[in-house]
């Protein structure tokens, strides 16, 4: 394991740029997701760092050395594909194996032996090891192959959405144990999705991308309360951050530049307008999604639309008139970009 | 408007049985959801409904009429599909005014009720456009606007939201939700994502195995499940079930689990030492140093304000949400304190739920609720 450096790369395919002067380092043992929407350039500049595809301009390095001209077998890199990609002929031993009896690395059997069976008893499928790799259930094949990766400890493992063909609750399943498997080997990580509930719950760090470039990149609670922009402010938190019009709350304290309001659900209050225990625009009820743990209210204020997170015992209704109050407010100026309280 | 009764419902394919015994009433303007896993029987069920396909034994009524032999043209019903079936050869008013031109609808009509139809679901400026050129989005509004227009009795939708990524879904939701308000037409729709169902339903019918495992307000559904089938389906995460053997004394207001003593609400039936599950909501587990059923961390999962702490424990692993302030980490011990007033109590066996005082309370959703009606009031729950 060790540290992993991406400088100033860009990608063109013809006149589209899909990577713009990205620049990152990985750290030892840092596990890093990069979030954004289909489209956004992420597996791309995975691809980049793999070596699976060449980039204009830029560096490849791990530990130091510029490996931007070496073939991806030379890279010390492992990939892990959205669909699992194990060898179907082989048993589930021989898959992990696989990578350690590459001519490259010649590692003794015995010693190979132990190794799978450390990583199997991690993977916690040790009674599994002579079934073929075909007769597993999608969340075993699955971390057979994120086994595979990581088995022999290469420099820097990267992920292309590997839980994102898996149901849900296999996938918040294996989010827990992928954590944890790459806590206990110290592996680094370089992970791409465009499931936010997997940046936050996954990442030491989170790079934010959006149409190739890097927008933000910080740790999952840097990024939630300190957004650099509003599409950042929108990619993280579910339901997603308020964004209000400014003229929509003359009375509160802001910065002059200042067009947009960034308020998370839970930092909006809400009380029926006849109680008048705080100022601030009222607004209509217009919705009510009852979630169980918490209700999401929908109100309208004028022509914007807001939700706000209350408890379920809350009594209200749906054309209720409420006062709308706000708790740590964020700023945004008329391009988007964060302005300081 | 409509009423629709569906009296022990029976569907064999051969030697399968999709559905079984299946009660229950959609009031008048109910937003009704069939939720549950593939293959439950929530999609034979509406097809029976809408006429798509005949029971084995039982019957359906509409507005009190036995429709149960009926085709389906016969029921006015509109039924709305996951995958659009739209005319790829015509434009957006000739495919919402299809239904219209083939029962003969004269002209002035068609065009008044496409155009409302149309503003309702914002797309008027779409008309006239080709339907091969549209978004996702906009071609399930197609679908819909060409059930609206039909001023049908009943709304029967499977899955209407399946094909959507996940963003538009939510979107979606929103303006079914708004639309079924405005037009408080009667409304069954399937799903197997509890979120949609708990977000746009006020009666859910859970089914499991071709039966339904309970009927109840989204909020009922959540905090008193009738089965642990229902209580691992609802919630994201689950319900945490806590599994120990012991004996429940009838009123019984305190167990031990594992020699340590948790209160729940007072017990109304007894039963002799067996499995049983404790559920608890990840919101109502706290976590503390000291004290509590006693667990070590796994791994935690920051969400923003809040974080999910998996803890194992000597019961299975459990999930708390607790503020994303507090701070731990993994391999740390910790205790798990419950809120008793929430919890319930499970056979392991049967997998029923064991009544205690916790189905007395008030029914909170219904308070507040303007189209819950009473017989979906937590007695009637079980069908």
């Amino acid at each position: 394991m060790s540290e992993v450096a991406l400088k100033g790369l860009t990608k063109r395919f013809g006149a589209v740029s899909a990577i713009e002067d990205v620049s990152l380092t990985i750290g030892d043992g840092e596990f890093i997701v990069l979030l954004g929407p289909t489209g956004a350039g992420k597996t791309t500049l995975l691809r980049l760092a793999a070596g699976l595809d060449h980039h204009d301009t830029g560096q490849v390095l791990i530990d130091g050395h510029d490996v931007t001209r070496e073939p991806p077998a030379a890279r010390d890199v492992t990939f892990v594909f959205q669909q699992y990609s194990l060898y179907p002929h082989l048993s589930v031993y021989d898959n992990l194996a696989f990578p350690l009896r590459s001519p490259l690395r010649r590692t003794p059997e015995p010693e190979i032996r132990r190794i799978v069976h450390d990583v199997a008893e991690l993977l916690r499928i040790a009674d599994k090891l002579q079934n073929r790799a075909t007769h597993l259930s999608g969340g075993q094949m699955q971390r057979v192959a994120i086994g595979r990766a990581l088995v022999r400890r290469p420099a820097i493992a990267l992920m292309d959405e590997p839980l994102s063909s898996l149901d849900a609750k296999l996938r918040a399943d294996l989010r827990i144990e992928l954590k944890r498997i790459q806590q206990e080997l110290g592996a680094t990580l370089l992970y791409v999705t465009h499931d936010q509930i997997e940046a936050m719950t996954l990442a030491t760090r989170v790079g934010v991308i959006r149409e190739g470039r890097l927008v933000q990149l910080g740790t999952p609670r840097e990024i939630y309360e300190n957004p650099a922009d509003t599409y950042v402010a929108g990619r993280l938190g579910h339901p997603p951050i308020n964004l209000l019009s400014r003229r929509l709350f003359p009375d509160l304290a802001a910065p002059g530049a200042a067009a947009t309001i960034g308020v998370r659900t839970e930092h909006l209050d809400i009380a029926r307008a006849n109680d008048r225990r705080r100022a601030g625009p009222v607004g209509t009820v217009t919705w009510i999604e009852h979630l169980g743990d918490q209700n999401h209210i929908h109100v309208a204020i004028e022509d914007e639309t807001t939700v706000s997170l209350v408890d379920p015992d809350t009594p209200l209704a749906v054309g209720d008139l409420v006062s709308v109050g706000l708790r740590a407010p964020l700023f945004f100026d008329g391009k988007g970009a964060r302005v300081q309280a | 408007m409509a009423e629709i009764r569906v009296e022990n419902l029976l569907k064999q394919f051969g030697s399968f049985t999709a559905v079984r015994d299946t009660s229950f009433t959609v009031q008048d303007g109910d937003f009704f959801c069939l939720l549950g896993p593939s293959g439950c029987g929530k999609t034979t069920t509406l097809r029976m409904v809408a006429g798509l396909e005949l029971p084995s034994s039982g019957s359906i009524l509409l507005d009190g009429e036995d429709v149960t032999f009926k085709r389906a043209r016969e029921r006015d019903i509109a039924m709305v599909f996951q995958l659009f079936a739209l005319y790829p050869h015509m434009n957006v008013r000739r495919n919402i005014a299809f239904p219209l031109v083939s029962v003969g609808t004269p002209k002035p009509e068609i065009q008044r009720r496409v155009e409302e139809a149309a503003r309702m679901l914002r797309i008027e400026h779409l008309l006239d456009s080709p339907v091969s050129g549209l978004s996702g989005g906009d071609r399930q509004r197609v679908a819909l606007g060409r059930a609206l227009v039909r001023q049908p009795k009943a709304f029967m939708m499977d899955e209407p939201l399946g094909a959507l990524d996940a963003e538009f879904r939510h979107i979606m939701c929103g303006e079914l939700r708004a639309m079924h308000d405005r037009l408080k037409a009667t409304t069954v729709y399937v799903t197997h994502d509890q979120l949609e169902a708990m977000s746009m339903a006020n009666v859910i019918a859970v089914m499991n195995g071709g039966r339904v495992e309970q009927l109840g307000s989204p909020q009922d559904i959540y905090d008193r499940p009738a089965s642990i089938f229902v209580a691992e389906f609802i919630g994201s995460p689950a319900m945490n079930l806590l599994r120990f053997e012991g004996a429940v004394e009838p009123n019984a207001s305190e167990l031990g689990l594992g020699g340590v003593p948790v209160a729940i609400p007072a017990s109304r039936e007894g039963r002799a030492s067996g499995p049983l599950a404790l559920g608890v909501r990840p919101e109502h587990v706290a976590l503390v140093s000291e004290g509590g059923i006693r667990g070590k961390v796994v791994g935690t999962e920051y969400l923003g304000t809040t974080q999910i702490v998996t803890v194992g424990t000597a019961h299975g692993a459990v999930k708390a949400r607790v503020s994303s302030a507090q701070t731990l980490s993994p391999d740390e011990l910790v205790g798990l304190e419950l809120r008793s007033a929430k919890l319930s109590l499970f056979a392991g066996d049967t997998g029923k739920v064991i009544r205690s005082a916790l189905h007395e309370a008030p029914h909170a959703a219904s308070r507040h609720r303007k189209t819950m009606n009473s017989p979906h009031a937590p007695g009637a729950a079980h069908v």
